[in-house]
Parts: C-alpha cells; structure tokens; sequence
C-alpha cells in the first residue's frame, strides 16, 4: 500500500538529530549527497556507511523503520544495477548471449546500488527527524534570499506544508471512492490502455471535486484564523544555531574533506 | 453588554452566469435581529438550509451582510479596518475535521493563529500549553493530527482558536461528522470553557441533545429568528420544534406525549431524573405496595 | 439464500510490527429479507466487516459464502457479487461523478452491461425508490442539496438492483427531517421489495426502531448478536465499550428497579407511552 512509503514520513522521538536546526539537516544531507557523488573508493564508501550509522544511532529512529524507504525504490534498484551489471564493457568474466558480466560492472553496479541506497536512507533519516513544518521552515530561511529576486519564499513554502499534511488524506479518499465505484460494478483493472484511461474518470472526478472542496474549506478556515500571507508573522520555533549545530558543520567539513581525500584510494 | 450584536441583518447569496448578469438571488438571512449576552453558552437549532451556517460566517467577517449590521464587541464586520480584530475576537470552528487543521503536528497546528496575528516566540509557546491543557490534549501535542479521532481533531481546532484568546468561539455544526463519543468529548469541552474560562460559546448544530445544557437555544428557520429562549421554555413547544423539521430528545418526547394523553406533566422535561421525578410518584400512588421511591 | 460467514479474520500489515486484528473470529448467517443493525464505536471493525460481504477486501483467512457459495472459490464472479450485495459508503454523495443525476444512476447497471433500455428502466425505478423528483434528473448532481445528493448516490446502488443493501451510516450529517425520510425510504424497500438490509449506524434510536435483530461489533468480535430488545438488556455492557442503548431503555429500566410493574424490553417512545398509559389506568384513546 501507498501508506508503506517511509519518506516524508515524521517519526516522533527525542533525540539530537530530532533537536538539530533543520537549515543543519538539509545542509547535512547536502553534504552526504555531494560525498556520495565523490566517493570512487572502497575507503570512502565505508567512510560514508561511518558517517550515516552515526547519523542513523543519533536519530534514535528503529533501523528497521529507515529501511522501509527502501520498498519504494526496489524496483528503480534493480534495472540501474542489472543494467550496470551487463552493459558495461570491460574484463569479461562469463557471458551469456550478448550479456557480459564484467570486472568492471560489478564493480560500478555495486557503487551505483550503494549510492542509491543511501542516497535513500541519508534522505529518510532527515525528513524522519524533520517535521514537515520546521522541514518547510528550514528551506524558506535558507532560501529567504530569492525572495530579492520576487520569489515568494513563504508562499510556496506554506503551500508545501499544506500538501504534505494533505497527502495521507487524500490517499485514503482515493481509496475510498475506488472502492465505492468498485462497489457500482467498476472495473479499475482489466481493459486496454484507452479503456483504462476511461475507467478513471469515475475516480478522478470525485477526486478533483473533493479536493476542491477541501482547499476551500481549507483557505476559509486559515482566514479565520487571520492568516493574511507572510508578513507580520511571528514563529512558534524559530529557528536559531545552536552550539550542536555550529560542530555540526565542522563535523561535515571534516568529513567532505576526508572522503574528498580518498574518494580514489585503494580501488581495486 | 452584547458581544455580537445582529441588526435586521439580510443576506442574499447571488448567482450570476457568465456576463455577470444576476441569475438568481437566494435569501438566506431575512431581517434577522439579535444580541448575544458575554459569557452565555448560546444553542442556535435549525435544519439544513435554515441559514444557520450562513449566520456563523457573518459574525467573524467570512461573509458580509447584503444589508444591515453585525457588530462583534463594539467593531462593525463591515468595516475593514477591524477584519483581524473581530476574527481574535470571535473564533471560529468549522464541521469538518480534517480540513480545518493546518499544521502537520498538534501543536503547531494550534500555534498557527498566534503566529498570524504576530505574538512573540515565548508567548505563542505559553498559549499553545495553555490551550491544550484546557481541552486536554496536551498528551498528543506531538501526535500528528492524522492520527487522532475525530472528537480529538475537533478539540485540537478548538484549542487552535482559543490561543488566539477570543471572547467568543462559534462552532458551526462542529459534531456532524463525529460518533457518539466524539460528540460528547467536544460538547464537554466547550461546557468547560464556557464555565471556566467564561468564553461566550455560539454553538450551531442540529442535535437536540447537544442544546439541553445552553443557556439559551434560539431556533432558525428560512433565514429568521423563530424561537427564542431557554431549554425549558422551547422544548416545551415540541409541536412547534417539530414543524421546523426539528426533534426533541425521547425523554422530553414521552413527557409530551403523556401529558397530551392527559398525564400530569410539567412543561419541558429535560433529563431522566426530571421525569421520575414526577413519574415515580404517580406510580407509588398506584401501586404503593411495590414501587419505592429511593433506589 | 443467505450470506454466511466463518470464521472471518482480517488482520492489517499482517507480518509487520503494526499487525493488528481488524476483525477476529466473526460468525454469522443472514437469512433473506432480515433486517439487520449493525452497530459499534469507530474502529470496532464494522466498516471492515461490510466490505468483506462484497468483496471488497478479502479475508486473512475463513471463508464467507453467499447463497451457499464460497466466494472465494476459484473462478468466482466478484463483479456479479458486488450487484447482488449492493454497498453504499459513508458520504456516498462523495463518489458522484456524471455530468447529470440519471447518467450518474445509470453507471451501475451500465457495468453490469445490461441493454440500454433496461439500464434506463432501472435508473428510472431507483430514483423513483428514492424519491427524487422528476425534474431533478436531468440536474448536474453538483447542483443538489445535501441530502438529494445522498438520495442520487443510494439510488446508483439501487439501480444494479441487489437482493442485499448495505447501508454504512446514510444519513450521518442530515438533520432529522432529512435523517427519517432517508431511514423510511430503506424500511419501504425492505417491506416492499423484501430486500435484506445491513444498516450500519450510531444511532440506537434508529436502529431500535427499524432492525429485527442487532449485531455489536467491539474490537474487531461480534459481542452481540440477537433481536434488540435482547441486546439492549446489556444497555450497562454497551455503556462499557463506549455505545449507548436508548434513552427510552434507561426509562424503563429505572421505573423497574423502583417496583413499577413495566415491561423492561420496551425501546421506543410510542410503546413506552402505552405502558404508562396503561399503568397509570389511562386508556390510550389516539390509537
């Protein structure tokens, strides 16, 4: 089910990562995403696994909870590594047909798995550790300065928030409403691509309307509560460094340097 | 002194087609007049369509009046300058849960008007405590509010109104989509604030249970005012209740149907323990060798 | 004829940290033309239950059959399951869709794959069922008040004409006028046409005075499951899960326990008053 998707999903516990500045966190995962991109060496890699259990242990989130995000790009996993499997040339080791296992495509599928897994999992444990608001807060402070060049920062980053909190609701309607036209003898699945198109039209219908419906609700309810747009606002959290997150940032120069360092040593 | 304040107040909703030319006018309020004492915990009953809901929406400015006045503590809805100053005033709370609730995590979600209304940090932070204590939801202020019931959900869109600090909160139809117990969690919680914090409470819904407890229960129907007065005094008038396509709860039901089949019963039997009161008796009377009158 | 179901268990994320049993265990038949409450607080299991009588979701294990045939069975026709065993959700005006009320109605019968005309005729008889007049029919369904959309969503139901019609609360949200014709209109098709209603509700009043027997979902388990007035003896039980019996119930318990010499199964206000009445020695000339 949809439900299964770990990413975006907030999981409430006390801990540092959960305290830290979110401007921190995007930097970090930044900073994890840049490294991972650099990394070419056996060395580096297992630089970068230190880096992410460290940051895994001090989230406090279950590892088996981070590892639910990986369902979702099971599939994207497969044909990138089978493809990098077979498709690079190089020294043979066996071949069937025209596919070639080799040396050389074993060595980058590996890296390409890898690097997409914890590209995956550096990303969960932020926004594991982020609520959607201090997330949404985080980039429109750390983008305040495209508001010079007429870019409404706050705009957008309120209609983000809004979205993310409306998603699960929306994802059970859809449900709800398939069911319902299910119900009336609707047939979601068999039929060509035209038919298919057409069977969702019951669906997308009643989709739309409601969702309507809710943005007005939604935009009524905010007025009543003397929403009237960025200015004039004050913030619940603030986000302000702490000494935490100043270290922080020594932590990922450190670490950009070191994996920069060996990001060519040792291969093999 | 009257908090809101209603002067021959008309509202008409007008449909126009593509030219803008008007199509069709629909009167939803018509003439209406009131006045809303501070403090009273107010019912106002009417089935779907009377124009009750649409009466909510002109007390904090959503709506404005097609003609006459709606004043909310000496402000003029009309008048814009006053627009944020009558939604602090008068807080709102809406019949669906879920699309009224703003923010991804509880109390956020509650600290979202103070941050409108631009309170400082600390502030704001002592607000939101307090507002959720006061509906008893600090334990799931970290929850996200997918996760609650929907008694739970509408308490939490209550405790976001009251950090605004208002004098006053209108719930239209807040328990419409609720279960019984959802139901009876929101009606307690708005009887307390009512009693503790002495915050005015405009209570709209089509539940007669729910207006038992009011101070005062006003009936609307077409867009006027039709009854007026205390529980008491309108659910003794079950006939007229019922002709505006209301009903009453079954114990003033059975109390009114003893008494038109010629039993003697006082007017308006709210509670259980009101009609055994005086039903016990008349049995004792009839059968004084069984029936007892203490349990 | 009837729907059985054995031993039905239905466990969400079965294998994952998050299992939790949504049904357990639930036994029952349903004989034709019975009319049956279905009551419980939110998250008791009900709407889960009802979604298993037409295949909608299918159960972790156990079996359900209908007219004595497992629907689980290979080969099995859902789709004709599903017109058979007719469900109206909660909100049901929630799904509507067509540009106008009798095309929306005709979307039913269409998937049935029945000829035009026939499917005209159905759509015709099911908004008469639910008294939608005329002149509406040709309205976009958008257009509708609250409680006409409501009767436009049954009516799509109704038009794949079912033996079985599964209500999950149809008129939670309406104001009591709206509330008791929707509620007669179910009770004339369950005496006319002698259908079998599921009706899933709140309301013990309502179902006090329409069902003939009562099922008390609580966690997942069937708790209760006979005629009303046996389940609402337990009235100090379902106060215990959260449910209430009648108003009327409380009445008539209380003049009990105080010696009065009333009938302790009566639920509604009319037979209430008689009793009185007729305690009191007063005669009860209006009937």
């Amino acid at each position: 089910m949809i439900r299964d998707i770990t990413l975006g999903q907030y999981y409430p516990v006390d801990s540092l990562l959960h305290r830290m500045d979110p401007r921190t966190k995007l930097f970090g995962t930044l900073v994890f995403i840049i490294s991972l991109f650099m990394a070419n060496s056996i060395v580096a890699y297992v630089v970068a696994t230190v880096f992410l259990i460290s940051a895994v242990r001090l989230s406090k989130v279950p590892f088996k909870f981070i590892v639910r995000g990986l369902k979702a790009i099971v599939f994207l996993l497969l044909i990138s590594v089978s493809f990098n499997l077979f498709l690079t040339p190089g020294t043979v080791i066996f071949q069937i047909w025209f596919l070639k296992l080799t040396w050389e495509g074993l060595r980058i599928a590996g890296f390409m798995g890898l690097r997409l897994i914890y590209l995956v999992l550096g990303s969960s444990i932020m926004t594991l550790t982020t609520t959607p608001n201090e997330l949404t807060d985080g980039l429109e402070k750390s983008l305040g300065f495209l508001n010079k060049i007429g870019v409404p920062v706050h705009e957008i980053s309120m209609m983000m928030s809004i979205a993310l909190r409306f998603i699960p609701i929306l994802v059970e309607e859809t449900d709800k409403i398939m069911k319902a036209q299910m119900a009336r003898g609707a047939d979601f699945e068999s039929g060509n691509l035209i038919q298919k198109a057409k069977s969702m039209v019951p669906l997308l219908v009643p989709l739309f309307i409601s969702a309507f419906r809710r943005a007005t609700d939604l935009a009524m309810a905010m007025e009543a509560r003397c929403y009237h747009g960025g200015e004039g606002r004050s913030k619940m959290k603030p986000l302000h460094y702490a000494a935490r997150d100043r270290i922080t940032y020594v932590v990922y120069a450190v670490y950009l340097v070191v994996v920069f360092v060996l990001r060519n040593g040792l291969t093999f | 002194m009257g908090i809101i304040k209603a002067s021959k107040l008309i509202y008409d909703y007008i449909r126009r087609d593509e030219e803008d030319q008007v199509e069709e006018v629909n009167r939803a309020i018509d003439e209406l007049t009131l006045d809303i004492k501070t403090g009273d915990f107010v019912a106002i009953l009417g089935h779907n369509g009377s124009g009750k809901s649409t009466f909510a929406k002109q007390i904090n400015g959503i709506l404005l009046p097609t003609d006459g006045t709606v004043v909310i503590s000496g402000m003029n809805t009309a008048d814009d300058s006053h627009i944020w100053d009558i939604r602090k005033t008068a807080g709102m709370v809406f019949q669906n849960p879920d699309n009224q609730i703003i923010g991804n995590v509880v109390e956020e979600d509650v600290g979202f008007g103070p941050e409108n209304l631009g309170v400082p940090t600390d502030e704001i932070w002592k607000r939101v405590d307090e507002s959720l204590e006061a509906v008893g939801m600090t334990a799931y202020r970290m929850k996200s509010p997918n996760k609650l019931s929907g008694g739970q959900k509408q308490r939490v869109a209550i405790a976001g109104v009251m950090a605004m600090k208002p004098q006053c909160i209108i719930l239209d139809e807040p328990t419409a989509m609720l279960d019984p117990n959802g139901r009876k969690e929101v009606i307690a919680t708005l009887h307390e604030l009512n009693r503790k914090e002495g915050i005015t409470v405009l209570l709209i819904t089509h539940y007669m249970e729910e207006a038992i407890h009011a101070d005062r229960v006003i009936v609307m129907d077409d867009g006027r005012l039709v009854m007026d007065g205390t529980p008491r005094e309108l659910f003794s008038r079950v006939k007229e209740l019922k002709s505006y396509r209301l009903d009453v709860p079954q114990v003033t039901e059975l109390a009114w149907e003893l008494k038109e089949a010629g039993v003697a019963m006082p007017d308006g039997i709210l509670t259980m323990e009101e009609l055994m009161k005086v039903l016990l008796p008349m049995m004792k009377e009839r059968y004084p060798d069984t029936v007892h009158l203490d349990a | 004829m009837s729907i059985k179901a054995e031993h039905v268990n239905y466990i969400y994320g079965e294998g994952t940290a998050f299992e939790q049993y949504a049904l357990r265990d639930v036994n029952f038949e349903i004989e034709d033309g019975q009319f049956i409450g279905l009551i419980g607080h939110t998250g008791s299991g009900k709407s889960t239950l009802i979604q298993h009588l037409n295949g909608l979701l299918r159960a972790t294990s156990g079996t359900i059959y209908y007219n004595g045939e497992n629907i689980y069975q290979a080969g099995y026709d859902m789709k004709a399951l599903r017109s058979k065993v007719g469900l109206v959700f909660q909100y049901p005006e929630h799904q509507l869709f067509e540009v106008d009320v009798f095309s929306d109605v005709c979307f039913g019968p269409k998937n049935q794959g029945l000829p035009k005309e026939e499917i005209e005729a159905r759509a015709r008889e099911a908004l008469r069922q639910v008294g939608l007049e005329e002149k509406l029919w040709e309205q976009s369904p958008f257009e509708l008040s609250g409680g006409q959309k409501r009767r436009v969503a049954i009516a799509g139901v109704l038009a794949m004409q079912p033996d079985v019609l599964i209500l999950d609360e149809p008129t939670a949200g309406l104001d009591p006028k709206g509330r008791d014709e929707i509620l007669d209109e179910i009770s004339a098709l369950h005496k006319e046409k002698n259908m079998t209603i599921i009706l899933v509700s709140h309301s013990m009043e309502d179902i006090a005075q329409y069902a003939d027997r009562i099922m008390v979902m609580n966690q997942g388990e069937k708790l209760f499951d006979a005629p009303p007035k046996e389940v609402f003896r337990h009235y100090k039980e379902l106060e215990r899960i959260g449910l209430a019996a009648p108003q009327i119930t409380y009445i008539v318990h209380h003049l009990k326990e105080h010696g009065v010499p009333i009938d302790d199964e009566i639920t509604t206000v009319e037979e209430a008053k008689t009793a009185i009445l007729a305690l009191l020695g007063k005669d009860n000339t209006e009937k």
